[in-house]
């Protein structure tokens, strides 16, 4: 199984800390892991971090997987480039590789991954022309198509409809299963962590405040830590926990 | 969701189609290139029907005396210089976008080319010379030296500034403008032979051909191509954008240097042979993108065929346009070359870019 820990990472933008000691306990593959905080908690800037892309001080430990294995897929930005979908999966694929040439296997990890994330429709399509959504989509099968065995994604959902955040983050949650790959992502919506993610890692002013299951993280006092909201963690009719907020939010409707 | 099992084949199907499709395409830009060349070597002052030069170029030893000086001394230098200067600048101009990330990227966008017009009138004007031991070539040595020189200026500059596309595009706009400055001054103080020298030089000519810059121009293409070549999956990611690039393993700051170099030599060489040809370095690779698309597999020999074709085509057009004159090319480039890349570009629509 493969496992990866977090032992005083830091990082900072010249002078300015970022991220201070984070630390984790070994988090298991597998499953999902969420990574949640407010904004400009330092989320990109762990991720950047595990992923090498920053220097700083602290470790990272992975069991049963190297550094190659490891995947991170930035915030959604803009694709200008005249290739096709399908193109542009190829070249996440054959990255450090080297040769021209393409194998039948090459051909099929890349048609399984339009698939798996049900873009399978637009493999022929430019890139500057697809939206938000579906560019966001062909970011996840671009991350994914090594097949990596630990994945970093930054908000892979921001730019997707109900329907399809549910698809992805179902079809991620399949990956992980088969594959055993630590999967953390950087999500939002408390209530699709609390649906989706086993485990889930808190993050406040460049600090892991809490790590561990789900709803043992996600408390009422957590969340308020976070985000300065009242919320109250219940569960739904069918046994589904939920995230109720009374909060400012609430307060701010009414009023 | 029944279609999946034959799906998957679908869509490699698809792909291989479309490689196949720009094979094709490379091909066709291919036998294009050579139709073009033999046009260009059969047309000049002289007039040799296309057969007797078809002859004198496969069976040289047959051909009379003269015939073989005009066809291998004289056309066939300046019709395969056309050749190498036209890929080198297209294929210069096509890595400056690619790292860049800028459709308006060019080698000349960079200053390389004021630099070089400098360098070439500072031996025309004050008989400067920048490398004494190459006395008799002082024109284009002075040239180079001076774009080379530009280039690592932005190469050392950006290199302290952390290599931002920003950081390199406002250096090289800088450096156009202080050079033009340059130019004009040196202008200014010339005599009058000296002066119109200079501007002649400015406007990029082909008559100076021979098979020595025919030889270091096709080494230089020879040494840079293959260099690309092997980064071909790095550079095409970096049209994702630096992050994403980044995240799949690219050292795009690296990369960027490295491209930088190669673009610089790529130019450098071809404009102090040649002088001002601007155009090809950013419509080249405009064609080959709407052609081939950006995969640098197809991209880079296509952005190098068609701004030799382009070029080469240009060189016929400045023979055929005035019967007995031969206009400066530079001048042709731009002014044959803006409404055909127009009628492309409005024509095609794609929204790269």
């Amino acid at each position: 199984m493969v496992r990866l820990a977090l032992e005083q990472l830091g990082a900072r933008y010249g002078r300015r800390e970022i991220l201070t000691n984070a630390s984790t306990p070994w988090l298991e593959g597998g499953a999902l892991t969420a990574l949640v905080g407010a904004n400009a908690a330092g989320k990109s800037t762990l991720f950047r971090r595990i992923a090498g892309q920053l220097r700083g001080t602290g470790s990272v430990r992975l069991s049963d997987a190297t550094d190659s294995d490891l995947r991170y897929m930035p915030q959604d930005t803009a694709m200008t480039a005249a290739l096709t979908v399908y193109e542009s999966i190829i070249l996440a694929l054959k990255q450090g590789s080297g040769g021209w040439r393409l194998s039948a296997k090459e051909l099929a990890a890349v048609d399984d991954v339009l698939h798996r994330f049900g873009i399978a429709h637009l493999a022929e399509q430019q890139l500057p022309e697809l939206s938000g959504g579906q560019r966001q989509s062909v970011s996840i099968a671009q991350t994914l198509v090594t097949r990596p065995k630990v994945v970093l994604m930054d908000e892979p959902t921001s730019a997707l409809d109900l329907y399809r955040q549910f698809e992805i983050l179902d079809a991620l949650r399949r990956y992980a299963a088969e594959t055993g790959a630590v999967v953390i992502l950087a999500l939002h919506d408390l209530n699709q962590v609390m649906r989706t993610c086993t485990t889930t890692i808190a993050l406040a002013g460049g600090r892991i405040v809490e790590t561990g299951p789900t709803l043992e993280v996600l408390t009422p006092d957590l969340i308020r830590q976070l985000y300065g909201i009242d919320s109250r963690v219940e569960r739904c009719s069918q046994g589904c926990p939920m995230m109720i907020v009374d909060g400012p939010a609430a307060q701010l409707l009414t009023a | 969701m029944s279609s999946v099992a034959t799906e998957p084949a679908r869509h490699a199907g698809t792909y291989r189609g479309l490689v196949a499709r720009r094979l094709v395409i490379l091909a066709g830009l291919a036998g294009l290139l050579l139709l073009s060349v033999a046009v260009d070597v059969s047309l000049g002052p002289a007039r040799y029907s296309l057969a007797d030069v078809l002859r004198t170029i496969l069976a040289p030893g047959g051909a009379d005396l003269q015939m073989r000086v005009v066809v291998w001394d004289i056309r066939m230098p300046m019709a395969l210089l056309a050749v190498t200067v036209g890929a080198s600048l297209s294929l210069a101009g096509a890595q400056m976008q690619t790292i860049l990330a800028n459709p308006l990227a060019s080698p000349f966008t960079l200053g390389l080319s004021a630099a070089a017009s400098f360098g070439a009138a500072m031996a025309m004007v004050l008989g400067v010379t920048l490398f004494p031991a190459a006395i008799g070539l002082m024109v284009p040595v002075n040239a180079f030296v001076m774009a080379m020189a530009a280039s690592l200026l932005i190469f050392g500059l950006s290199t302290l500034r952390g290599v931002t596309v920003e950081t390199i595009v406002l250096l090289g706009i800088a450096l156009v403008f202080t050079f033009n400055a340059a130019l004009a001054l040196l202008q200014y103080f010339a005599s009058e032979q000296a002066l119109s020298a200079v501007v002649f030089w400015t406007m990029g000519s082909l008559t100076k051909a021979t098979w020595g810059k025919v030889a270091i121009t096709a080494a230089i293409l020879a040494v840079c191509t293959p260099l690309f070549a092997r980064r071909a999956w790095a550079l095409t990611a970096i049209r994702l954008g630096e992050t994403r690039a980044a995240a799949m393993g690219v050292p795009v700051k690296r990369l960027r240097l490295e491209a930088l170099f190669l673009v610089s030599l790529l130019a450098a060489v071809p404009v102090s042979f040649v002088g001002t040809i601007g155009f090809i370095g950013i419509v080249g690779p405009h064609v080959a993108r709407l052609l081939l698309g950006e995969d640098q597999r197809f991209f880079l020999p296509g952005a190098m065929l068609s701004g030799a074709v382009i070029l080469s085509a240009t060189s016929v057009l400045s023979k055929a346009l005035l019967p007995g004159a031969v206009l400066p090319i530079g001048i042709i480039t731009a002014l044959v070359g803006v409404p055909f890349f127009m009628a492309l570009i409005l024509t095609k629509g794609r929204k790269a870019w």
